[in-house]
């Protein structure tokens, strides 16, 4: 089988401090996968290399196994189809609900191509299936910054869904949610599983473990244990730096 | 086109078509002339000056992108026209001299410098008037968009960058006149510049050249390229991560708003009948920025009327009391800043029943 | 002291003893052959009178008649179309005489020669060591190898070791041009070869040539060029210290409020301006009713300008900043607002003309460090620079409003929550940046028209070394005010003032594309959006 995503002995330090310090991990196609680790072991940074946004000084990065991301910035790293949700929501906040999905929905992304666009019928009909899907179609034509904070998380969930991406990175989507609106997300990222790739950071235990997924842990921009989440919760290691506490 | 007319537009478009057809008509076919002819110059000024507004209110108000050097392009644009009319004097300079402007006779120029070639050719001025400002911007936009140079950092640079200019055109050895600019124009295609109707057809073309560049901005903003701008000034990283190369979005912004503003500096030379390098100075540019800030701005005719207003309120108050303009102005800056954060406009708009305007609410 | 006035009383009772005899060569002056004048004149020299010099002066000029009367020597000058006769000797006022009154004085080039040479001895011992070292200045341009002897004796006698320099490089170069022989020549070579300066030079150059000595006046001149590119580096890297040190008092100010505050101050250069005229006004005061504290009066305009600029920046900050903290676009179109109004109300209360600053004695002059003119006044711009930028960075480090500054700066909510009043810090800071503005005007003051519209010139310099140096940073500011003076100045010679500013500008433009954050930023884990 072919690797979604392929890191080899990536390193990156900033004055002196080695945010990322040899890590090497390896994602398949259509896996769900949760990066669990305490602040500062590496977790933003590993995500910041992923999508271009900052180099890797050593260390090998592979998309589909040919690929080479460490060549790409943000945007060529979304148009390979590598979707970010950030732990802030961010979305467009003076652009309606529905012009920031369909803004993110997949299209050419040049700049003359834009100037002329018009909107397709088939378009139209996935920016309401999107919306009905994130439950926000009753606001479509609301500016974004008038939603709560929760639907701000579900829209930029949408805008990602939008991009229809082969890889779903996601910073602690339950953060700010309800218990419920939590489960009801953990069901969405497993029903995505299989068609996408999904790479979940989270410290919410309870959310790792309803994903019921292959679960990394993290510690000094290193991988400290990998396995189910009752493996690495057993192994002395990741209690001693992380559950312990 | 004209979906792109929206209540807002169609109110100012139809007021320009008024004043574009009353102002001559006062000038040149009514008796005893209720319109002076130094109105008529005045009035187009200030559509030069409204259509520079709405150039810098597609970047700013749309884009986020704060030019602290717009000055530069309308000057840079002032400049193209101003050389292809000091051509036009030929040999009717002070120094009879049928190759080269008075200026250079006076600094010994043997021959005319290469970068004034082609400029006795109409055709090549407006070209030029177009390119030479749509080029600085492009690479100018070119270095710092594609490092991420932004906000406060970017709007310092574009000061430099006027200011870099301004010292440049204020050397004689430029070649553009230094110290005192182009001056002395006689006609342009062959019409006096000092008769009334040259004069009424320069308003009608800055008129027609504003209400152009308004359609032409309202066009870019209300197509999926503007949302887009609009996207990048709400959250810039944002729009990289769903794939946007943002900075391809703000040369294309940047250098159409350039040539805009080169435009509007091309109609400026002949109706006040100078360029000189004090248009290139900073303080010009950020005056510009008020007029925007004071319509409105993110609304494009906003930017026209603020500046309209602006530069009325100039010539009457540095009419009346001179000492009071530069208070005038200066208590403007903050209190428009302080108290109207979304401008004349705004305020108009939020007295008149509400309408949802959604993508033009500024940040 | 005592040494000297009995030197003085010594000179006197010499020329007492000697007026006599010079009196009666004066008389065999007019009459005889040229060459036995020319031993009257170098007898008269040697009396060292004098008043041998003005007699000698007229003597050359063919101002010197003897009167028909009664053949007293008189020295003529026309004055308003008449001819005014002096006696030569006292040089007191005769009066108005006719054109046959008088019987000039007969003189030739030869004789003029003689003079001339007996002039220059007769200065060379002048009780004035400047005007000894005119002499020896003039000796040296005129390289006149029938002077050697004098100025050879001049040297024995001369014990100011200055003047003894000056004599001894005027030697060398009569040496050069005169009979003496090839080893003297060559020693002299040497000593204008250490000398290294442009005379030494302009003397060299045409040895070059020459079969015995070119050998060794090419290698001086090579060395002597080396020498003077290294000193012109020097003097260039001065010019440049000179230059940063404005630009770091107009940028220092601007650190503050731009890089610990985040505001962008578009007013700043006002408030340098503001300094300014405070100056000017104390000045004004002093001249008006203490005019002994003239010298002072910039140690009395300094705290002053600080407090009414600083004063003037809690105002800005309390009236309108506050409002905007977060915004720093619309800060910046508000803080220029500010800087017209400032402007204005200056401009109407002071008037739009230039005003004149004094500089105090101890600002004004120059001395030489090698071949480096230093001017005292930018020296201690220079020095004033310094002691502002480390005093400042005393009290951002070692006093409490500085710890609390940084406390606002890095947490605001927490510093707020640990009782920190972060109201009356900004208050403070902004006022902080804007006093240090105003103590940079009173050093601008010194060098630069005092006029209404002095901040505008500074106020993009001052943003391009703050942005150069990287917002936020101090040492930043210190070194991007001294690498863009530096850089300016060694432009400058290549392309002229003008476009080495320019050059700079886009050197700067390009550089934030390189470091968007400038020199010294501050590096750090990305942040997300």
């Amino acid at each position: 089988m072919i690797s979604q995503l392929y890191l080899n002995g990536v390193t990156r330090s900033f004055d002196g401090f080695k945010a990322i310090n040899g890590l090497s991990l390896t994602v398949d196609k259509g896996e769900l996968r949760a990066i669990i680790g305490p602040n500062g072991a590496g977790k933003t940074t590993m995500m910041d290399i992923i999508t271009g946004k900052t180099r890797p000084d050593e260390g090998e990065v592979f998309w589909n196994e040919q690929i080479d991301l460490t060549k790409t910035d943000e945007a060529g790293s979304a148009r390979l189809g590598i979707g970010r949700k950030f732990q802030k929501p961010t979305v467009f906040e003076t652009l309606t609900v529905e012009d920031n999905i369909a803004l993110a929905l997949k299209d050419e992304r040049s700049v003359f191509a834009t100037l002329f666009h018009r909107q397709t019928e088939p378009d139209g009909a996935k920016i309401t299936e999107l919306l009905d899907l994130v439950k926000l179609n009753g606001d479509r034509s609301r500016l974004a910054a008038d939603l709560s904070h929760g639907q701000k998380q579900w829209l930029e969930i949408g805008m990602l869904l939008a991009q229809d991406p082969e890889l779903l990175l996601v910073d602690e989507p339950a953060a700010g949610m309800t218990d419920a609106e939590t489960m009801r997300t953990a069901e969405l990222l497993k029903g995505i599983a299989g068609q996408h790739t999904v790479i979940v950071v989270e410290h919410d235990m309870e959310f790792v473990r309803a994903l019921g997924c292959k679960v990394t842990v993290l510690h000094q921009g290193a991988v400290l244990a990998e396995g189910s989440i009752d493996h690495v919760s057993a192994n002395p290691d990741v209690i001693e730096v992380y559950l312990g506490r | 086109m004209l979906s792109l007319i929206d209540r807002r537009m169609g109110i100012f478009l139809a007021g320009l078509f008024i004043l574009t057809v009353a102002i001559p008509i006062g000038n040149l076919a009514m008796e005893g002339q209720p319109v002076p002819s130094y109105a008529v110059s005045l009035l187009g000024k200030y559509l030069c000056y409204a259509l520079l507004a709405v150039a810098l209110d597609l970047v700013w108000g749309y884009c986020g992108i704060l030019s602290l050097g717009h000055g530069a392009f309308f000057a840079l644009g002032g400049y193209a026209m101003g050389m292809h009319l000091m051509r036009e004097i030929g040999d009717r300079g002070v120094y009879a001299n049928p190759d080269l402007p008075d200026f250079m006779v006076f600094l010994n120029y043997q021959e005319l410098p290469w970068f004034w070639w082609g400029f006795d050719q109409f055709w090549f001025a407006c070209l030029m008037v177009l390119a030479v400002p749509g080029t600085l911007a492009f690479i100018f936009g070119w270095f710092a968009f594609r490092s991420r140079v932004t906000g406060v950092y970017l709007s310092i640079i574009t000061q430099a960058l006027t200011y870099a200019l301004m010292l440049a055109f204020f050397r004689n050895e430029m070649g553009f006149g230094g110290n005192n600019g182009l001056t002395d124009f006689k006609d342009v295609l062959g019409f006096s510049l000092q008769t009334d109707a040259t004069r009424a057809g320069l308003f009608i073309l800055s008129a027609i050249a504003l209400a152009t560049g308004l359609l032409i901005a309202k066009a870019i903003t209300a197509s999926k390229l503007g949302k887009i701008l609009i996207a990048i000034r709400d959250a810039e990283s944002r729009t990289r991560f769903i794939g946007y190369r943002v900075e391809g979005y703000k040369l294309f912004v940047f250098t159409v708003s350039a040539m805009m503003a080169g435009v509007a500096g091309a109609l400026y030379t002949p109706q006040v009948g100078i360029i000189n390098p004090g248009e290139f100075s900073p303080a010009n540019s950020i005056e510009i920025v008020i007029w925007v800030a004071l319509g409105g701005r993110g609304t494009l005719v906003g930017a026209a009327i603020g500046a309209i207003l602006v530069a009325l309120a100039k010539t009457l108050l540095t009419g009346w009391i001179p000492e009071i303009w530069l208070f005038a102005l200066g208590a403007l800056f903050v209190f428009v800043t302080i108290f109207m954060p979304k401008g004349v406009l705004g305020v108009i708009e939020n007295i008149a029943p509400k309408r949802p305007k959604p993508a033009e609410a500024p940040a | 002291m005592l040494f000297r006035a009995l030197i003085a009383c010594l000179l006197l009772l010499a020329s007492l003893a000697q007026a006599a005899t010079f009196e009666e060569l004066a008389a065999q002056l007019p009459e005889g052959k040229f060459d036995d004048r020319a031993k009257v004149v170098e007898a008269i020299a040697g009396t060292g009178n004098p008043a041998a010099v003005p007699l000698l002066e007229a003597l050359a000029e063919g101002d010197l008649q003897t009167l028909k009367a009664d053949d007293r020597l008189i020295r003529v000058t026309k004055e308003n179309k008449k001819t005014i006769a002096y006696d030569a000797l006292s040089g007191e006022r005769i009066g108005e005489i006719g054109r046959r009154d008088g019987r000039k004085v007969k003189v030739n080039n030869g004789l003029r020669r003689t003079i001339r040479a007996a002039l220059s001895v007769l200065t060379l011992r002048d009780p004035n060591p400047f005007k000894r070292i005119e002499a020896a200045e003039a000796a040296f341009k005129s390289a006149d190898a029938e002077q050697l002897p004098a100025l050879k004796a001049a040297l024995e006698a001369e014990e100011n070791p200055t003047v003894m320099a000056a004599l001894t490089t005027a030697i060398a170069a009569t040496t050069l041009s005169s009979g003496e022989p090839t080893q003297a020549k060559l020693e002299a070579i040497s000593l204008m070869r250490e000398q290294g300066d442009q005379q030494a030079l302009s003397v060299l150059a045409p040895l070059m040539e020459n079969e015995e000595l070119g050998e060794a006046a090419t290698e001086a001149v090579a060395a002597i060029e080396r020498s003077q590119a290294l000193w012109g580096i020097g003097q260039n890297v001065w010019y440049g210290l000179s230059l940063g040190s404005v630009l770091l008092l107009a940028a220092i100010g601007l650190a503050i409020t731009f890089g610990v505050m985040g505001v962008i101050n578009m007013a700043h250069g006002e408030l340098v301006m503001i300094g300014a005229y405070t100056t000017f006004a104390v000045q004004e005061v002093i001249r008006n009713s203490a005019p002994e504290l003239f010298g002072y009066s910039l140690l009395i305009a300094a705290p002053l300008a600080f407090l009414v600029a600083g004063l003037t920046g809690v105002g800005i900050e309390r009236g309108v900043v506050r409002f905007l903290y977060g915004r720093p676009l619309e800060t910046l179109l508000a803080t220029w607002g500010i800087s017209l109004i400032l402007q204005q109300t200056v401009r109407s209360i002071f008037g739009p003309n230039n005003r004149e600053v004094g500089n105090p004695d101890w600002m004004s002059g120059a001395f030489e460090l090698g071949q480096i003119t230093i001017t005292y006044n930018r020296l201690w711009i220079l020095i004033f620079a310094l002691i502002v930028f480390f005093g400042l960075l005393m009290v951002l480090k070692r006093t409490p409003l500085g710890l609390q500054m940084r406390a606002v700066t890095q947490n605001r909510a927490m510093a707020a929550n640990m009782g920190i009043r972060t109201g009356w810090v900004d208050a403070m800071t902004f006022g902080l940046g804007a006093g240090i503005a105003g103590l940079a005007g009173v050093a601008l003051s010194q060098i630069d028209n005092v006029s209404p519209n002095l901040g505008q010139s500074y106020i993009v310099d001052s943003f391009m070394v703050v942005v150069f140096g990287g917002a936020g940073n101090l040492w930043g500011a210190l070194a991007g005010a001294f690498s863009l003076g530096i850089a300016n100045k060694f432009l400058e010679p290549y392309t002229g003032a003008v476009l080495a500013k320019i050059l700079v500008l886009v050197a700067i433009i390009l550089f934030i594309q390189k470091r968007p954050r400038g020199l010294f930023a501050v590096r750090g884990r990305a942040v997300e959006a």
